[in-house]
């Protein structure tokens, strides 16, 4: 089961590094030298191409989506995914301007009119949708559960029910929400720090028992500690990553759900995932279909 | 003002929590910083350097950066603070004796962290005791430690009172950064919780954290303030 | 050290010498074996004196080291200009506010004679309610922890309309909430504190209250706590490293940043820690400097000594060692 699932994945990634071979040369003409673009008059893609600059709100200590790098300079699959929105709307790389996105404030910024777009781990749900709007979703993530490798007790998140197995995970995120629901009590079996990598610590001073969080961060932290850790059973939930714009702009969030599929069957997709995420999970996901509500 | 009254629960849980951890970390605090403080003045240059550097450290330090050490520099030294795990108090506090250690390495690293500052307050004490005290003391033949037990220190830490009690209510209000290093449910990593994940609005919230806060310094800053007035009465 | 311990045992002779260079031997062993058991080979076990993880740090010849510095660099700035700004504006508004609270003191010890008894009886009250005011404020800000009030700064203002843009002004204004409550009372102690000569002195050159408190209370006061202001800055620059939890860029902020790429927390949380115990032991010995300098100028008589090595002692101030 397992098995084929991951020669599908890699039977996929092949497929899509040689579209990306190919790919990614037009990218690259697009970066340097912007085409000029027309947009209707009185959208937002006009009006960013006019002003011939974006703020793109993302995280910047996300390792493989937003990570600032030792160049200060953030890096990662949801800057990527930034790069080529801002190609499409004809800014050259070098108009864009980051600014850190943490969870507890995405939504505001969105609304304050901080950031132009929202690309920060940032998964859909209806009470989101409530203040801003999602283009996408352009990755699906998923929680699991990663457990010292020689670790069997332990096969999902229902293995905590019983209490005594302690997990760490991030403060205020939804994985932490998330197994909360599994614990047979909070106080005894729940850690949280600011950083996932405080968790790996902890699991690998066996202060914790497991780590939990979104699958592609987990994967990360098992390749660059070979053969030390291991993902325990199945992913258990779903989060679909969208990129987040003001409420109400729908011609906006069209026509970055355009650029998605664009992207998607150009290649540039797959060539953003294994430059970035693509060193923690080599298999390059499929662009999940476009949710237009 | 209905998010204080719907999660009064968390709001009193959290206080105990923090109460408990300000209990421990002041009883670690101040017998820490009495040892230093006589490694301060004791006749063995050694234990005087290891005293200088040790307050030379921790007052320097960001708490923070103490709180990080004991978070995550014990478990590479490979422990867990087992030997917190005091039998007897387990029972009044379960926190102390829980399987997750964050709760006992923010003892630690507060009882670090403040012992520097009681030292101080305590050498301030043992200033400003009269030097004929000690030398009467030395006069009629006490040693250097008997010295120190019967005559100096009784007298130091009359007047050593008040700072030390500023100290202590300067912990109080330092423990609220625990609640970054991996205790959880604790009055200030709880109330951050409920704006951030139970999305609750932010000024009731912080009127909550406020009240307990406050709840453990202003009647300690009282207290202080009633014992220096009386002090200063007596004096004059 | 100081005379005090001198007092506490007497000189000694050949064989209390002989003791006291046996005790040493033995600590020093001690302390020996206790860094090498117990801290270097657990450590050396778990390969955190790899140069894998130090080589960033400290090897100039390492591929990323002026990256990282470059960093630190900026992240240091980033913390002293927060301290500078919360200094300056903790030092004003604290002034401020010990002047304030000492009028308001004056004022409600005003009986407002000659005025007709309704309007005395409303001043008195005004002035009454004032002084609740301010002390209440002064109380709530002065208990509460630096922490929880720069986190509710970042994060109510913005909420309330009052925007700043910048992370920066949002941990400047938190810390100057806290440090001029703090300051204030410090001020305010040193001049409730000054012999009463000196207030009777001047009214009865007819300085009228204000003048007063400017020109005879203030200056002196200033002079008296500057060892404790001194102190009280050290905790402001310790204070800054809080930045870190509203994301304002600061060293501790860009270290975990470094900690991200690098993945050696426990190497880069020595070298800032280490930077910031220089910092602040060369500001704490400018306190103990300019505290010896003012000893040696005019005698103050009839004031306690202030002891510098415990911050902000002064009064029953609560605030003292805050993180």
């Amino acid at each position: 089961m397992r098995i084929s699932r991951v020669a599908t994945l890699a039977a996929v990634a092949a497929l899509t590094l040689g579209v990306a071979a190919c790919g990614g040369d037009d990218s690259d003409d697009a970066g340097t030298a912007p085409e000029s673009k027309s947009f209707a008059a009185g959208t937002t893609m006009e009006k960013l191409n006019k002003a011939q600059k974006i703020i793109i709100g993302t995280k910047f200590d996300q390792p493989g989506f937003g990570l600032k790098g030792l160049d200060n300079k953030p890096a990662g699959f949801d800057v990527e995914i930034g790069k080529i929105i801002a190609t499409e709307l004809g800014i050259p790389e070098s108009k864009i301007e980051y600014i850190e996105t943490p969870s507890a404030v995405r939504e505001e910024v969105l609304e304050q009119g901080k950031a132009d777009i929202v690309v920060a781990t940032y998964t859909i749900n209806d009470k989101r949708k409530e203040r801003i709007d999602f283009a996408g979703p352009y990755y699906v993530a998923g929680q699991h559960i990663m457990v010292k490798a020689s670790d069997s007790s332990i096969t999902g998140p229902d293995s905590f029910k019983a209490g005594g197995k302690k997990v760490c995970s991030v403060a205020g995120s939804t994985p932490a929400a998330n197994i909360e629901k599994y614990l047979a009590d909070k106080v005894a079996q729940l850690v949280v720090f600011d950083v996932y990598q405080k968790c790996v610590d902890a699991l690998n001073g066996g202060q914790v028992d497991a780590v939990t969080t979104d699958n592609v961060i987990l994967t990360g932290f098992i390749a660059k500690n070979e053969g030390k850790f291991k993902l325990a059973g199945q992913k258990f939930t779903d989060e679909p990553y969208g990129i987040g714009v003001k409420k109400g702009d729908t011609a906006f969030r069209d026509f970055i759900n355009d650029t998605l599929e664009k992207i998607y069957a150009d290649g540039r997709y797959a060539k953003a995932w294994t430059e970035t995420a693509g060193k923690f999970d080599s298999a390059v996901p499929t662009g999940p279909s476009i949710n237009r509500y | 003002m209905s998010v204080l009254v719907d999660n009064f629960d968390v709001f009193a849980g959290g206080l105990w929590v923090t109460f408990q951890l300000c209990v421990f970390a002041a009883i670690g605090a101040l017998l820490i910083g009495t040892l230093v403080a006589v490694m301060r003045i004791a006749p063995v240059p050694p234990l005087r350097w290891i005293g200088t550097a040790y307050v030379t450290v921790f007052r320097n330090c960001p708490l923070t950066i103490v709180l990080f050490f004991a978070a995550f520099a014990l478990p590479a030294l490979g422990s867990n603070a087992d030997f917190l795990r005091i039998p007897g108090l387990t029972s009044i506090s379960s926190r102390l004796g829980n399987d997750l250690p964050y709760f006992r390495f923010a003892i630690i690293a507060l009882s670090l962290y403040t012992g520097a500052f009681v030292c101080e307050a305590i050498r301030s004490g043992i200033n400003a005791v009269s030097p004929g005290q000690a030398e009467a003391a030395r006069a009629i033949g006490l040693t250097f430690t008997q010295n120190l037990r019967l005559v100096v220190l009784p007298q130091a830490w009359k007047s050593a009172i008040v700072p030390l009690g500023s100290v202590i209510i300067a912990m109080i209000k330092n423990s609220a950064l625990a609640g970054f290093f991996g205790v959880v449910g604790d009055l200030s990593s709880s109330g951050t919780n409920l704006t951030s994940q139970g999305g609750e609005p932010i000024i009731p919230v912080f009127v909550g954290i406020c009240i307990g806060f406050l709840l453990m310094t202003v009647p300690l800053g009282l207290l202080l303030d009633r014992v220096e007035r009386r002090r200063a009465v007596g004096v004059r | 050290m100081n005379q005090q311990q001198s007092v506490l045992y007497d000189n000694p002779g050949p064989r209390a010498r002989r003791i006291t260079l046996i005790g040493s031997v033995i600590a020093v062993i001690g302390i020996a074996a206790f860094l090498y058991f117990l801290v270097y080979r657990p450590l050396e076990e778990n390969g955190q004196f790899e140069m894998e993880k130090w080589g960033p740090l400290v090897d100039p010849n390492n591929e990323v080291f002026p990256l990282v510095w470059a960093r630190l660099r900026d992240g240091f700035i980033a913390t002293l200009k927060a301290a500078g700004l919360a200094v300056v504006g903790s030092l004003v508004v604290g002034v401020a506010l010990a002047v304030l609270r000492v009028q308001l003191k004056a004022l409600r010890e005003r009986r407002f004679v000659g005025l007709p008894a309704p309007a005395a009886l409303g001043l008195r009250a005004l002035s009454w309610l004032l002084n609740a005011i301010t002390r209440f404020c002064v109380e709530v800000f002065r208990g509460l922890p630096v922490v929880i009030t720069i986190f509710f700064v970042a994060t109510a203002l913005p909420d309330l309309g009052v925007d700043f843009g910048d992370r920066l002004w949002y941990l400047v204004l938190g810390l100057t909430i806290y440090n001029s409550v703090v300051i204030g009372e410090i001020l305010r102690s040193g001049m409730e504190g000054l012999p009463g000569g000196q207030r009777e002195a001047a009214l009865a050159c007819g300085l009228s209250s204000f003048q007063i408190t400017r020109m005879i209370l203030l200056p002196q006061a200033l002079r008296i706590m500057l060892p404790a202001l001194i102190s009280q800055l050290v905790v402001v620059l310790k204070d800054t490293s809080l930045g870190f939890i509203i994301g304002y860029e600061e060293v501790l902020r860009v270290s975990a940043f470094l900690i991200g790429n690098l993945e050696n927390p426990i190497q880069v949380y020595a070298v800032v820690g280490a930077i910031y115990i220089v910092l602040n032991y060369l500001l704490s010995k400018l306190a103990e400097y300019v505290q010896r300098r003012l000893a040696k100028g005019r005698k103050t008589k009839g004031l306690p000594p202030i002891d510098v090595m415990t911050p902000a002692r002064a009064g029953a101030d609560g605030s003292g060692a805050a993180a």
